[in-house]
């Protein structure tokens, strides 16, 4: 039913990188997750799935602390990342957002040009030693978000000119550029057409290598397609949370298996 | 019959119409109201307006040309040489009406009839009949003028007595056709929704007519002023020295230069300060703060312009001397007078924070959100967030702010009034009084000089300039802020 040719392959999935103990979120009144639990491992991609409005982006946002830019939400419980409570009040937040990038649902280029773009996180992190450097960071970064071919005659026209697909392609060369530990991905391919969904699979399973990666997606063969772990979420709750191969062939909840079938979403 | 009579009169129809329609047509339905076409209100007042409407209009053309019809007929009767010396046609026909509006009181109140009016010789008595109906006459009423008067007085009766007619009777028309019309299928709701679309679109366009108005008649002005002064003087010459010999130098250059510099200094005050607050208040304050601040900040702008400007009469200009002036805290001697450039320009920035932050922070607050997770998202921090994504993206608007707060400052008038002095030169020191467009405006205008005179009417070629140079920076403004939007939306 699904292709799972690529899970389960060689990869250390045995260390944790991300630990969530207890989360809540509540945005005012609303309890947007309630009591998640989840051990993400390192250099692996994990897939949340989920019914629309069950809480996929907000627990996302809630590993980079986004959610703190929503000033009707809170978060308790705790996040750790390599062990460390992301939520004490001695972590920068900026600082931990430049090790754990992001790319959101919805595309937001900069006003600004293609490659001021990408070069935006090296030049805030002082990654780059010269304009060379830049401009091979630039490349690369374009290069693996599957857009290099048709900007590089136009790196100097605004983002937001780029059509919905190219703009999110461009954002997540965006997020590769900074080289975070952590990406997290909130629909990444949703506007794009299989070609490109093809390549930034591609780009997701290569990332695999040096980072770990999590994917919020609505396409169940995509989940099936590039993640070793899935976790399937349903109004707050997590529901179910496994190795891919397990959660698509042999559910054990009820509700995830009639999600995974079509019959509720 | 006076005026507001008629016009009582006409209105009185309308409204009897009204009632008489709604009734007539109810009766012809035979009080079925859904045999109508529409609610019986609409017959009603498709009735009213057609006994109003046409006869008013009528009304309201009839007053503005019938005066100027007069004029021109009995301005005729005054041959050029009877013009007597160093005066003109326009002042002697402010006679004639003078004479003319005295006569009508008399008759009017009874002191006269028409007879005895006609049997007028002019001669002292004319002036004294009329001083004692409390019309003063400065000299002795002339045989031209007298009869000019009394032919203006005949033509202005017989122009009301028709004017009466004719409004009456467009009245009494409107009222029977309409009645006429009233029938159980006559699409009287239709009728009146086009009444309501016309009277909307007469308010629009009397909006623009009025601007059209003003700028047509600073035009006619203008030109008179450009037949007595030469143009090349005004725009080109250096120095603006009117005095009442004929021989005024009259030049707007030293005028602009202590406009634009003075504004300028506001702008230098107002701009990082309101867009300091702006982003203060768009991006860091807490709901709170901003509930509080910004109605706060926005009283500024409720300030009258005069009271900014005894602040910079009693308060900036001395604080200033006291740290500029001879004895004051700095020891430099630069300042003499509380009055200067930079006393205006510091006051008139104060006055445009308001105006530039509020603008400011509507056009920060509609930087999308998604543009600024994105940059935090990428592990920058706030303030690198606002320098390099937020205010990029809303620059475009908040140039059209500046432009928009520019041409404020440029036409604001109390300010520099009171404390940019009236000197008008060509000067870099901001210790220094300069002088402005609009207070020469107001100065040329507030003397007792003739109004025909090329030093009082520069004071509509500098307003015209005035207006054209605030008009050109506010439609580049919402040019720039329009083309702003449109990113968005
Ligand atoms: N800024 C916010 N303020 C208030 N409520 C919010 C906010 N963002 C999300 N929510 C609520 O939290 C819940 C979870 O939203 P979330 O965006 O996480 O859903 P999602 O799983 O990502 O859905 P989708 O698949 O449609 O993107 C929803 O009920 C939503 O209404
Ligand atoms: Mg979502």
């Amino acid at each position: 039913m699904y292709d799972i040719a690529k899970m389960g392959t060689d990869v250390d999935q045995n260390t944790t990188k991300i630990s969530a103990r207890n989360v809540q979120v509540y945005y005012g009144d609303t309890h947007a997750i309630k009591d998640v639990n989840v051990e993400i491992g390192a250099r692996s991609v994990t897939a949340f799935i989920g019914p629309s409005g069950c809480g996929k982006s907000t627990f996302l946002r809630c590993i980079n602390r986004m959610n703190d830019t929503i000033d009707v939400c809170r978060v308790d419980g705790d996040i750790l990342i390599d062990g460390e409570d992301i939520y004490d009040k001695r972590v920068d937040p900026v600082q931990l957002r430049a090790k754990v990038g992001m790319v959101f649902q919805k595309p937001n280029p900069f006003p600004k040009s293609i490659y001021d773009n990408i070069a935006y996180g090296p030049r805030i992190h002082g990654l780059a030693k010269n304009k060379a450097d830049l401009d091979e960071i630039v490349e690369k970064s374009l290069r693996r978000g599957a857009i290099w071919n048709e900007v590089k005659d136009r790196l100097h026209a605004p983002g937001t000119g780029l059509s919905g697909g190219q703009q999110q392609r461009l954002c997540i060369a965006r997020a590769i550029a900074t080289e975070p530990e952590v990406l997290l991905m909130d629909e990444p391919c949703s506007a794009l057409d299989p070609i490109a969904t093809a390549q930034v699979e591609e780009l997701i399973d290569e990332l695999r290598n040096q980072f770990s990666v999590v994917i919020v997606t609505h396409s169940m063969q995509q989940a099936a397609r590039v993640s070793q772990k899935t976790a399937f979420f349903h109004l707050g709750n997590l529901v179910e949370y496994g190795d891919t191969s397990q959660i698509f062939t042999n559910p054990q909840d009820e509700r995830t298996e009639s999600y995974i079938t079509g019959r509720i979403g | 019959m006076p005026l507001s009579w008629l016009v009582l009169i006409v209105l009185a129809l309308a409204a009897a119409g009204y009632f008489v329609g709604r009734i007539r047509v109810l009766k012809l339905a035979g009080g079925d109201v859904r045999a109508l076409h529409s609610l019986p209100v609409y017959y009603g007042a498709n009735v009213a307006l057609s006994a109003a409407v046409p006869a008013l209009g009528v009304l309201l053309l009839w007053l503005l040309i019938q005066p100027s019809l007069i004029e021109n007929t009995v301005s005729a009767m005054i041959a050029p040489e009877m013009i007597p010396e160093g005066s003109n046609l326009n002042l002697v026909m402010a006679d004639v009406r003078r004479v003319a509006d005295g006569l009508y009181t008399a008759v009017e109140t009874g002191a006269m009839n028409m007879a005895q009016v006609d049997a007028l010789q002019a001669s002292a008595d004319v002036r004294a009949t009329l001083g004692e109906l409390g019309v003063a006459l400065g000299q002795d009423v002339r045989p031209e003028v007298l009869a000019a008067a009394k032919s203006y007085l005949v033509a202005s009766g017989t122009g009301n007595t028709a004017r009466m007619v004719v409004v009456l009777a467009l009245s009494l028309t409107g009222l029977v056709l309409s009645m006429i019309r009233t029938k159980p299928d006559y699409r009287a709701r239709n009728v009146v929704e086009r009444a309501v679309l016309a009277l909307l679109m007469a308010a629009a366009s009397l909006a623009i007519l009025t601007t059209v108005g003003i700028v047509l008649s600073m035009l006619f002005e203008t030109i008179n002023f450009f037949g007595l002064h030469s143009w090349k003087d005004f725009f080109f010459g250096t120095i603006w020295a009117p005095n009442f010999r004929g021989d005024s130098e009259l030049s707007i250059l030293p005028l602009l230069w202590g406009t634009l510099y003075i504004s300028f200094i506001a702008l230098l005050v107002a701009v990082p300060i309101g867009l300091f607050a702006a982003i203060y208040l768009s991006e860091y304050a807490g709901p709170k703060t901003r509930a509080f601040a910004k109605p706060l900040l926005e009283i500024l702008a409720g300030i009258p312009t005069i009271v900014y400007g005894l602040f910079a009469l009693l308060t900036v200009g001395p604080m200033l001397i006291n740290l500029f002036g001879q004895t004051g805290a700095l020891g430099v001697n630069w300042m003499s007078g509380a009055t200067s450039v930079l006393t205006a320009g510091v006051v008139m920035g104060i006055m445009l924070i308001p105006f530039v932050s509020s603008l400011s922070d509507d056009i920060i607050n509609a930087v999308p959100q998604a543009m600024r997770d994105g940059s935090l998202g990428l592990g920058a921090t706030q303030s690198e967030t606002i320098r390099q994504v937020v205010i990029p993206a809303a620059l475009p608007g908040i140039v059209g702010a500046i432009l928009l707060a520019a041409s404020r400052a440029i036409g604001e008038t109390m300010i520099v009034v009171m404390g940019a002095g009236a000197i008008a030169k060509f000067s870099l020191n901001p210790f220094e009084s300069m002088t402005t467009i609009t207070t020469r405006i107001v100065s040329q205008l507030t003397g007792d000089g003739d109004f025909s005179s090329p030093e009082t009417l520069v004071a509509f070629a500098l307003g015209l300039t005035l207006f054209v140079l605030t008009l050109g920076l506010n439609v580049l403004a919402l040019y720039i802020v329009r083309k702003y939007r449109e990113q968005y939306e």
